[in-house]
C-alpha cells in the first residue's frame, strides 16, 4: 500500500461550529419532548395498574355491581363490562359502514361537487361537536320517546365516531394512487369495481386502524352515556330496551363516591377498560398486517 | 441515395447493407436501408381520426390531429414533452373522460365506430383497448390475481381457466418463467422490468383488440428494454399496438408507422399546444422527414 499522509486523507468528520450545535440541540429537544410525553401517560398506566390490579379476579369480571356501601372485594363489574362492549358493538355496526360508504363517496365519487363539499364540510363540523352535546340531542329526538336503553347510548356514540370514520378513511382513500384506479379503468373496469375491488382493498389496512381507534374512543366515551342508558346493576343483555350501564359510567359514578368499596371497584373497571382499549389496539394491528399483506 | 459507392466491390449485394456500413454511421438510416418488406402493406384502419383537439377545461392541449392507425401495426407516437402525445393516446380508450374538464372536438373511430357516440360506454371500449402505464402500476394484489383480475371483471370465475388464462398471458409477456414458482407472492415484489411485464400480462389477459403503450420502456434498463420491445414484436400479429416513446431509436426499432407531435407556442397567451405534425411510415419519416420540424427532432437538433 501507498501512504497516504495527512494533508492528502479527507476530513470526512461531522464539520463544527453553528450547524453542529443546531444539530445536537434539536436532536436533545426532541428526546427531551418525547420522556415527557411518555411521563404522563406511565403514570396514567402505573396508577391505574397499582390501584386497580388487585380488584382484578374472575368474579369481579362476572359480579353484578354492589351498592355503594358494600366493603371492598364485594361484587364486581361484569353488567358494565357487557354494556360497553354491546353498546361499542352496535355503535359501530351503525357508525362504521355509514362512515367508509360517506367517505367512498366524498373521494370517487363526489369530486369536486357542491353536495360533496358540503357534506365534507359537515362532518368536519361534526368532529368538532362536544360528545355530551352528541348525548344531549339523542336524549331529547331517542330517550325522550323511548326511553333508556342501550341502543340510546349506542346512538350517541355512533354520532361521534361517524365524523372521526369519514375524516380517517378519506385520508386514507386519497393516498391511493391514481395510477392504482387507472389501471383496473383501462382493463375495462366500471366505477364501483374500481372501489370495491382495487381503491378498498389498497387502504383496507388505513380504514381498518381508523375504525378501530374511532371504536376505541367510543368505548371510553362517558358524557353521551349519561343521559341515555342510565343506569343498571345487573346484566341488560337487550340492548334495545330497559337501562344499562358502562364502563366508564361506573367509573363516573364511582371516582366521585365517598365508600372505600366503590372506589376500589371503580379502580378495577378503570383497568379493564384500559385492557379493553389496549387488547382493540393489538387487534387494529393484527388485523392491518392481514390485510397488509400484498402491499409490501 | 448513397448505395453506389458502397457497393463497388462486386458480389456483397446479397449482403445487407447494414452490415458493410461503417460502424460510426448512425441512426437516422437512410429509407432504403430498412428491409424492403417492413410496411407500406396498408391493413384495415382500426382507428381513424380527422380533425381532432382535445380540451383540460377552456385549455386547448392539444389540435388538430388526423390519422389512421392500421390493424396488427406497432404505430410509434414521438414528439418532445408537452407536445399532447400521451394526450392523444389516452383519447384512443377515453381514459381522459377521467380527467375531470377533459373533452374531445373532431371524429375519433374505432373500427369504423364513433368512440364518442351517445351511446358509447368508457367501460366497453376499454375492454376492448387496453392500456399499459409509463409507470409500473401492480395492483397490490398476487401476481395470479394481478393477472387474472380483467377475465375476473368479465365474469370468468373458472379455476381451471383462470390458471390457464394467467400461465398464457404471463408467457406472453415473458415473465412465466420468473414468476411460475411466486404466484401467490405480491405484484409489488417485483423489479420494475418484471412489474411492467406484469401489467402488460395484465392487458393481454383480457385479449382486447388494441394495446396502447405510454412509455412502456421510460423507467426501465436497457435490458428489460429490450425484453418489452421484443414483447411488442412478438405480439404484433394479435394486436393492435400504439406506442408512445421518448426514445426515437426504440421507435425506429419497433414500429411500422410513426406519427411525429410538436408543440405550438402562442406568445401572446404563453399557451402551448401540441399538434400532429407529420405521420408515416417509419422508415420514411425518419429516412426523408418533409417537415423541417421533424428533420431537425429526428437528426437530434432538438428536443
Amino acid at each position: 500500500m501507498t501512504a497516504i499522509t495527512a494533508e492528502q486523507k479527507p476530513d470526512l468528520r461531522e464539520p463544527k461550529g453553528w450547524r453542529r450545535t443546531k444539530n445536537r440541540t434539536m436532536t436533545a429537544l426532541m428526546v427531551l419532548s418525547f420522556i415527557l410525553v411518555i411521563i404522563p401517560l406511565a403514570f396514567v398506566l402505573i396508577t391505574v395498574i397499582g390501584k386497580g390490579a388487585s380488584a382484578i379476579s374472575w368474579s369481579f369480571l362476572t359480579s353484578d355491581i354492589p351498592p355503594q356501601t358494600s366493603p371492598v372485594g364485594v361484587g364486581g363489574i361484569g353488567p358494565a363490562i357487557v354494556g360497553t362492549l354491546e353498546i361499542t358493538a352496535v355503535a359501530t355496526v351503525m357508525a362504521v359502514p355509514l362512515g367508509i360508504l360517506g367517505a367512498v363517496y366524498l373521494n370517487e365519487y363526489g369530486g369536486r361537487n357542491p353536495l360533496s363539499a358540503f357534506i365534507g364540510f359537515m362532518a368536519d363540523v361534526m368532529t368538532g361537536v362536544p360528545s355530551i352535546i352528541m348525548g344531549l340531542f339523542i336524549f331529547t329526538v331517542w330517550t325522550l320517546h323511548f326511553g333508556l336503553s342501550g341502543f340510546g347510548g349506542a346512538l350517541a356514540l355512533a354520532c361521534l365516531m361517524l365524523p372521526i370514520v369519514i375524516r380517517s378513511s378519506y385520508e386514507i382513500l386519497r393516498l391511493v394512487p391514481n395510477s392504482l384506479r387507472e389501471g383496473s379503468y383501462a382493463l375495462g373496469a366500471s366505477k364501483a369495481r374500481v372501489t370495491v375491488t382495487v381503491v378498498l382493498p389498497a387502504a383496507i389496512g388505513g380504514i381498518v386502524s381508523g375504525s378501530l381507534l374511532a371504536i376505541a374512543r367510543a368505548a371510553g366515551e362517558t358524557a353521551p352515556l349519561l343521559f341515555t342508558i342510565g343506569a343498571a346493576h345487573t346484566t341488560n343483555t337487550n340492548v334495545f330496551s330497559g337501562a344499562n350501564t358502562s364502563l366508564p359510567s361506573l367509573i363516573f359514578v364511582n371516582a366521585s363516591s365517598p365508600y372505600a368499596g366503590a372506589e376500589a371497584l371503580g379502580w378495577g373497571a378503570a383497568l379493564t377498560l384500559v385492557a379493553i382499549a389496549f387488547i382493540l389496539m393489538i387487534a387494529a394491528r393484527l388485523v392491518t398486517a392481514r390485510f397488509a399483506r400484498y402491499t409490501h | 441515395m448513397d448505395q453506389s459507392d458502397q457497393n463497388s466491390v462486386p458480389g456483397l449485394e446479397a449482403i445487407p447493407e447494414s452490415a458493410t456500413r461503417p460502424a460510426q454511421v448512425k441512426m437516422p438510416e437512410p429509407a432504403a436501408l430498412h428491409e424492403p418488406e417492413r410496411v407500406h402493406v396498408t391493413g384495415t384502419p382500426i382507428f381513424d381520426l380527422q380533425g381532432v383537439s382535445i380540451f383540460y377545461g377552456s385549455f386547448k392541449a392539444v389540435t388538430n390531429v388526423s390519422l389512421t392507425i392500421y390493424e396488427h401495426e406497432i404505430t410509434a407516437f414521438i414528439g418532445p414533452s408537452g407536445c399532447g402525445k400521451t394526450t392523444v393516446l389516452r383519447t384512443l380508450n377515453r381514459m381522459n373522460d377521467l380527467v375531470p374538464g377533459a373533452h374531445v372536438e373532431g371524429d375519433v373511430t374505432y373500427r369504423g365506430e364513433s368512440l364518442y357516440g351517445k351511446s358509447v360506454s368508457p367501460i366497453a371500449v376499454r375492454r376492448r383497448i387496453g392500456m399499459v402505464f409509463q409507470k409500473p402500476n401492480p395492483f397490490p394484489k398476487s401476481i395470479y390475481d394481478n393477472v387474472a383480475y380483467g377475465p375476473r371483471i368479465n365474469g370468468i370465475h373458472n379455476k381451471g381457466k383462470l390458471d390457464e388464462i394467467v400461465e398464457r398471458s404471463l408467457r406472453q409477456a415473458a415473465l412465466w418463467d420468473e414468476v411460475k414458482n411466486r404466484l401467490k407472492n405480491s405484484g409489488l415484489g417485483l423489479s420494475g422490468g418484471q412489474a411492467q411485464r406484469l401489467c402488460i400480462a395484465r392487458t393481454l389477459a383480457v385479449e382486447p383488440d388494441v394495446v396502447l403503450m405510454d412509455e412502456p420502456a421510460s423507467a426501465l434498463d436497457p435490458i428489460a428494454t429490450g425484453a418489452i420491445e421484443d414483447l411488442m414484436k412478438e405480439i404484433k400479429d394479435r394486436y393492435t399496438i400504439v406506442v408512445v416513446t421518448h426514445n426515437m431509436q426504440q421507435a425506429t426499432r419497433v414500429s411500422d408507422r410513426t406519427a411525429f407531435y410538436s408543440v405550438l407556442v402562442n406568445p401572446e397567451s404563453d399557451t402551448r399546444t401540441g399538434t400532429l405534425v407529420e405521420y408515416a411510415p417509419t422508415d420514411r419519416l425518419f429516412g426523408d422527414p418533409q417537415d423541417d420540424r421533424t428533420k431537425a427532432y429526428v437528426t437530434g437538433r432538438m428536443g
